[in-house]
């Protein structure tokens, strides 16, 4: 995990900056990085905080840009399910992107599938205190050097430049293409909508849209006789 | 975003994002019996967050104000083409970052775009 301490500081460092060139004060930039610790979330919340938007347009938003987190907290069933709940919670929060990839490395799961092993609890609080450290320290200082930088610069849109890249990740195949020329078209075409409601419109076109092309997919699948 | 109201505001928006986090990331691990992933969150997955990134940064690369942009000069523009272009060469988050603002700023510093 530590061979990727310069990609998380350098991303930590980045979304610092763009909090406090987004529009928050050095004292709400703290308690974002602190209390929400989820950096594309924030980076994709800061544009609907600046406009304003209403707070449930931006948790739905981060709630979706989230999701993948849904996904892994099953994946962390196996080995947390027994504690009690506060635990769970607690190491849940705490578990991002890359605890779960070194975990899943260092204990892989054998032909009886994941299994609970001694000293797997240490080792995932290690990683959480390496992840949290190699992010925070980073976010803090992005966040004491943002003040130095003046207004003018734009530094704010190298928090947009930084979710460049990770939107193009999720990109695979065709209906996720579309999804996004859909997503992004509609986010313009409905931007006069109050409340940043065309984020949600967006959204929401987006998904059909890739609903359809799935169904569309088996469908033409089918046809041609081969059924999956 | 200047006034205390309104720090209030942020703040307690920022509060929300955190139960987001902790909702989020201990959705399965919630309930006391385990529970299968249904088949339409698995598909949702695939979309969802991508059109919400998505749903975001086009309209800040592409508007200024509520209207698109109407003038080529903007250092928006070229600096989303070379992230871009960097994706396509190298995929990753901080290299079409870093390629994007080396775009970005001198255009605007230097040349007010």
């Amino acid at each position: 995990m530590l061979a990727m301490a310069p990609g998380i500081g350098a991303w930590g460092m980045v979304t610092g900056v763009a909090m406090v060139k987004g529009g928050l004060s050095v004292p709400l930039a703290v308690l974002m990085s602190f209390a929400v610790y989820a950096g594309s979330a924030q980076l994709a919340a800061l544009p609907l905080l600046a406009a304003g938007a209403p707070m449930w347009v931006i948790w739905a938003a981060a709630f979706c840009v989230n999701l993948r987190f849904v996904i892994y907290s099953a994946q962390w069933r196996p080995y947390f399910g027994h504690l009690p709940l506060r635990q769970r919670m607690a190491f849940g929060y705490l578990a991002a992107d890359l605890n779960l990839i070194a975990f899943q490395r260092a204990y892989p799961s054998g032909p009886q599938g994941p299994r609970r092993e001694p000293g797997q609890i240490p080792y995932y609080l290690g990683g959480v205190a390496v992840l949290w450290s190699v992010w925070q320290g980073p976010s803090m200082l992005g966040i004491a050097l943002a003040n130095l930088v003046p207004t003018a610069w734009g530094l704010g849109f190298a928090g947009t430049l930084a979710m460049v890249g990770l939107t193009y990740g999720l990109l695979s195949d065709r209906s996720t293409w579309v999804a996004a020329v859909v997503a992004g078209t509609a986010a313009v075409a409905a931007f006069s909508l109050p409340l940043k409601l065309n984020i949600i419109v967006a959204i929401a076109s987006a998904v059909a849209a890739g609903l359809l092309m799935d169904q569309a997919d088996k469908a033409s699948r089918r046809l041609r006789g081969n059924t999956r | 975003m200047n006034g205390s109201g309104d720090a209030a505001y942020v703040a307690l928006t920022v509060a929300g994002l955190a139960i987001v986090t902790v909702i989020t990331r201990s959705f399965f691990l919630l309930p006391e019996r385990e529970v299968p992933i249904p088949d339409w969150l698995r598909r949702g997955l695939k979309v969802a967050p991508l059109a919400a990134l998505t749903a975001v940064i086009v309209p800040e690369i592409v508007m200024t104000q509520g209207r698109l942009i109407d003038s080529w000069q903007d250092a928006r523009l070229p600096a989303a083409l070379a992230a871009s272009v960097w994706y396509a060469w190298r995929p990753g988050v901080l290299g079409p970052l870093l390629a994007g603002l080396a775009v970005f700023l001198p255009l605007r510093l230097l040349w007010g775009w």
